[in-house]
């Protein structure tokens, strides 16, 4: 590996006009550009969305703030929870795979590369749509704003009759015109990963990222179509008069309910299935390790696919349901806990016996770890159908799924960050200010979503603008308030760190980490081929049989 | 953490909490509360040991295998997997979820499926934005907000069953120190019941987003004892008080909008889409719960619902001072 | 630049993937599928809840001719792309062009039903659970065959143009597949809206 002698003449000294160079990413094709234009937009979001949290958290920092007002705070909170799963997630998490998996498998792009730019700016439209509702909401009596109607925008709370103006519509469209983009992404990964890997990589060789993002495509197909299928009944209820959630005229409310949960619960599975990827990449080369178990991880992570859809029904256990679909809902919630067990198990065994370096990237898998065990447990108590009759629609969900999502699903992705940082952009980040954002976020997302727990135990329920004194909430309220400033500081110098190594980084060479897949092959960045030959592989670490011919995997694989 | 939190909690500084008034669902005071509070010691009480082991095992790991100073290079043991530990671990949860099911499922049961008996109050609960309606069909009464039920004896049970409607959005019934929680959703027909055991006030709130003014939806449930409950239903069926020192204030109430959406018995107003006025003095609270009933409270909600609740549906009256002081001094007798 | 080497030794096995166009398209046809489902659902649910307004008895006539129209022309399809693979292109031409007939016959047959129910059984949309549930599932398989057609007589004009050479019929056949799962979905349609909910 000649790192020593790679030339940092793609990174930053395109003399081209800025014109040009815009124009450029602007029509791309290349997987590597779209990849990095899909992380750059969720960044973007994901600071528009903590302002929605940071507004949310001041209003119920006291009982009876005024802050805000109740319209404002209710479109927080709808704003907030869509734009964090359908503009910061979801990109993000597609972004880093629709750059690595290609190279991972030594192709040279995506099966459908157009496909995957129209992909991109169909989801990045989306989210322009659904900002666009704060000026154009306003309908007849200039009643519309930004949706309100919280991120589910259950029936029939979203009927004309409840929802005037076109705050709900620019809900449905924005998200319609993402779905498109989620469903081509999906389309794209499947065929990219069955049809373009490089002679010798068979399925059972390929890297995790591209076995679960293989099942994260499959879970897209199946749970994104049942959204656009409901959204597409709410606008004809909406405008041509339909019938499907008009409770006055015999349609069920329910009925929204099952459609969307059978989207939105495989959904939180596409969301953490990736993160799950990043663990199963970073973990094993800081633990300088192979991961453990490779065929029961994909077997688990196959089951967990198949199991998330039959799951979808604990998201409506008040819902008055029999006690005997209560019972199945049950069980099916609590065996998908054996899977995801396993594969934590399956974690730390590969840590064990292992040389941990506790670079950025595993400080922030390791948060994943401990985080993702607690957010799985609080999952089970939920699962327990009676106790989420008191604990559903509570504070104590709001503190369960931001677990999974901020302590597991964004810290995989810091992590991710850092890991292939070099790789993307032929810089390192500074490893001392990542520290800084690991402690810091760490600190803060403590403060907040572990006491966010207890006001759902005392009665908290979830989207109220303000809440009575006296119930014993308020303590709690505000050390959640607290540990939102913690964690601001830590992804501003997150970002700090980003742009700064950008311009002062050291060139991290082809290979920084010394590990084991085929993206540490080529250079960083990659040049637009990725590849010069087609690789040859013959076990799931094909630079680990490179640089140890003597002792090389597929000996014992 | 969060037990620590919780032992913490009546210990913590700020204002002064009465203790009674934390709507805690570890406080139950009613058999589906209190049989959703020992299932939930037997799932902390798993998920505790199962987190004390795998957090041991991540700690120790971390801990044990981190990379030394005087690491000599090479590259440990490169272990790809192991059966039997797997097996391991998969057996051990399987067998963990079949116990915990099964203790699930006998809850549910007892809960959902628990028979009606003869002693039984009935209300049906109906969800408004942003009230609640109850009806007591075999007693007579209708009112508003405030739930008044009798305590109820296990020897001689007088559980109260609601049945829980909705004329609108979707709401949800939680009084957690009485019950889990249970949705009114409209066009279906949901249940629920409680026994509460000892006589007092619990505190609720709606818990399915209904709407712009969803966090003033307040519950308020008065356990009574028997001679309480059986005073309170006499009084409420009683017709409205018809006093002639304020037949001015009864007089605007029945000639303007008023009566289009509220209810007071004996008078011509048989409105439903705001809550039964006829004994609105009987209650602690206005507007579910969002300020004290007092003639202050009463009359700037008149002036502007909106300087209480905005959002709320009720529509500022725009009546001039005199005529609000008359009808807020009317409504004032109704006791 | 990549600097690794990775040597291929003599002898591998011959390394075969599926085609891009199959998998890429039953992928699409997957997630089409689930969008189906639910429509079909929503249906199925609502069979006799609607509280006024005509009933399926009331108005349904049995689409035999406009059916039997559709499922031949999976039959015409599949002889197109077969001429086109045994580069008859002329065959392909011919077969191709009853295809798009058929399917057109379909569309027209569907617009009539429609405006025979709209204007003589004042049967809309906005009607009742019935109405609103069967335009919708029938008229989203009528926008797949839409789409469908408007694709047939695009390659139909690149026929005509003397475009279309034997090495695309495995793009016709990647094509046809969906054709294939348009009429799939007619079958399940027919049967729940005319046959079970009748």
């Amino acid at each position: 590996m000649s790192s020593e002698t790679i030339a940092l003449s793609t990174v930053g000294r395109d003399a081209r006009p800025i014109g040009e160079r815009l124009h450029d990413w602007v029509v791309t094709v290349d997987h590597k550009r779209l990849g990095i234009l899909y992380i750059v937009y969720a960044l973007v979001f994901l600071v528009i969305g903590g302002i929605e949290a940071i507004i949310m958290r001041i209003q119920l920092v006291v009982p009876h703030n005024h802050f805000v007002s109740p319209q404002v705070f209710n479109r927080m909170f709808t704003m907030h929870g869509t734009t964090m799963i359908f503009f910061v997630a979801m990109p993000m998490l597609f972004g880093f795979a629709t750059y690595l998996i290609p190279l991972m498998i030594g192709a040279r792009d995506m099966a459908f590369p157009r496909l995957n730019a129209f992909s991109f700016w169909m989801t990045a439209f989306g989210g322009v749509l659904l900002y666009f509702s704060f000026i154009g909401g306003n309908g007849l009596y200039g009643a519309g704003n930004a949706p309100d109607v919280g991120w589910f925008a259950y029936a029939p709370l979203t009927a004309r009759a409840f929802s005037p103006g076109h705050s709900t519509d620019f809900w449905t469209l924005a998200l319609l015109t993402s779905g498109v983009g989620s469903i081509g992404t999906a389309v794209n990964f499947i065929t990219t990963i069955l049809s373009m890997r490089c002679p010798g990589m068979t399925l059972r060789k390929m890297p995790l990222l591209v076995w679960l993002n293989l099942i994260v495509g499959g879970m897209v197909i199946l749970a994104v179509s049942p959204l656009t299928a409901a959204q597409i009944m709410l606008s004809i209820d909406r405008y041509l008069g339909g019938h499907f959630f008009d409770t006055q005229a015999g349609g069920s409310a329910v009925l929204w309910m099952h459609f969307f949960w059978i989207f939105g619960h495989p959904e939180v599975y596409i969301l953490i299935v990736p993160a799950f990827a990043f663990a199963s990449e970073i973990i094993p080369v800081f633990s300088r390790k192979p991961i453990f178990g490779y065929p029961v991880m994909v077997a688990a992570t196959i089951a967990i696919g198949f199991i998330s859809f039959s799951v979808w029904a604990h998201h409506m256990f008040t819902v008055g349901m029999s006690s005997n679909g209560t019972t199945f809902f049950t069980i099916t919630t609590m065996i998908i806990a054996v899977p995801t067990g396993i594969k934590i198990f399956n974690w730390i065994g590969t840590m064990w016996g292992g040389k941990i370096q506790f670079k950025a990237p595993m400080l922030f898998c390791i948060g994943f770890l401990f985080q993702f065990l607690i957010a799985g447990l609080t999952g089970i108590m939920l699962g327990a159908s009676p106790f989420d009759w008191q604990l559903g629609n509570s504070y104590f969900v709001i503190a369960h799924f931001h677990y999974v999502i901020v302590g597991g699903i964004l810290f995989t992705i810091f992590g991710a960050f850092y890991y292939w940082f070099p790789k993307m952009s032929g810089r390192m980040y500074n490893e001392t200010l990542a520290k800084w954002h690991f402690w810091l976020f760490l600190i803060g997302f403590h403060l907040t979503f572990d006491f966010m727990h207890i006001p759902g135990i005392l009665g908290m329920p979830r989207r109220i603008y303000t809440y009575e004194p006296g119930r014993g909430w308020e303590i709690w309220n505000l050390i959640v308030t607290v540990g939102v400033f913690f964690q601001t500081a830590g992804v501003l110098a997150f970002v700090a760190n980003l742009l700064w190594s950008l311009w002062k980084g050291e060139p991290a060479g082809n290979d920084p980490w010394d590990a084991w897949t085929l993206e540490w092959s080529t250079s960083s960045p990659p040049p637009d081929y990725n590849f010069a030959a087609t690789p040859v592989v013959h076990s799931r670490r094909p630079l680990w049989d490179l640089k140890h011919p003597e002792d090389p995997d597929w000996k014992y694989e | 953490m969060i037990a620590g939190g919780l032992l913490a909690a009546p210990l913590c500084c700020g204002a002064p909490t009465d203790p009674s008034q934390i709507p805690s669902i570890f406080k139950p005071q009613s058999t589906p509360a209190n049989s959703i509070f020992h299932l939930s010691l037997l799932v902390l009480a798993i998920t505790g040991i199962i987190f004390t082991v795998v957090f041991s095992l991540l700690v120790y790991a971390v801990a044990k295998f981190r990379k030394r100073g005087n690491d000599d290079g090479r590259e440990p043991a490169q272990v790809y997997g192991s059966n039997q530990v797997e097996l391991a671990w998969t057996v051990i949860p399987i067998l963990i979820v079949l116990v915990l099911f099964l203790a699930t499922a006998r809850v549910i049961r007892s809960i959902q499926d628990a028979p009606k008996p003869a002693g039984a109050i009935e209300v049906i609960a109906i969800g408004h934005q942003f009230w609640w309606e109850f009806r007591y069909p075999a007693l007579g009464v209708v009112t508003a907000n405030e739930l008044h039920v009798p305590v109820s004896n296990p020897s001689n049970p007088t559980p109260t069953f609601l049945t829980l409607l909705s004329v609108d959005t979707d709401h949800s019934f939680w009084v957690p120190r009485l019950a889990g929680k249970t949705d009114l959703i409209p066009n279906r027909v949901n249940h629920t019941w409680i026994d509460p055991q000892e006589t007092g006030l619990y505190l609720g709130q709606c818990a399915q987003y209904c709407g712009t003014q969803h966090a003033k939806m307040l519950l308020r449930v008065y356990v009574d004892s028997p001679e309480e409950f059986s005073r309170w239903v006499q009084e409420q069926r009683n017709p409205a008080v018809n006093d002639d020192a304020v037949a001015e204030g009864r007089r605007i109430f029945e000639t303007t909008a008023c009566v289009n959406c509220h209810a007071i018995s004996g008078t011509i107003a048989d409105g439903h889409f705001g809550p039964d006025l006829t004994h609105l003095m009987s209650r602690d609270t206005i507007a579910s719960g969002a300020a004290p009933n007092n003639h202050e409270n009463l009359r700037a909600w008149i002036q502007n619902p909106d300087s209480i609740k905005p959002g709320s549906l009720m529509p500022a009256m725009q009546l001039s001072a005199h005529d609000l002081d008359a009808l807020t001094g009317y409504l004032v007798t109704l006791r | 630049m990549s600097s690794a080497t990775f040597t291929r030794t003599t002898a591998e096995p011959e390394w075969v993937l599926p085609s891009r166009g199959r998998v890429g398209m039953f992928s699409l046809i997957a997630a089409e599928s689930a969008i189906f489902t639910i429509f079909v659902v929503a249906y199925i649910f609502y069979i006799g809840k609607s509280v006024s307004g005509p009933t399926p008895t009331d108005v349904l006539e049995l689409p035999i001719f406009s059916t039997i129209c559709l499922l031949s022309s999976s039959l015409t399809i599949h002889l197109a792309v077969r001429a086109l693979r045994q580069a008859k292109v002329g065959a392909f031409g011919l077969w191709w062009f009853v295809t798009m007939t058929l399917g057109a016959i379909f569309l027209v047959s569907t617009g009539r039903e429609w405006h025979h129910l709209i204007y003589d059984k004042g049967l809309t949309v906005s009607t009742n659970l019935f109405g609103t549930t069967y335009y919708s599932l029938v008229g989203l398989h009528a926008f797949h065959v839409t789409v469908g057609l408007l694709a047939i007589a695009l390659a139909m004009i690149f026929t005509l143009l003397g475009k279309v050479k034997p090495e695309h019929s495995e793009r016709a056949e990647v094509f046809s597949l969906y054709w294939h799962f348009v009429d799939v979905v007619w079958v399940i349609v027919f049967t729940v809206v005319y046959v079970i909910g009748r």
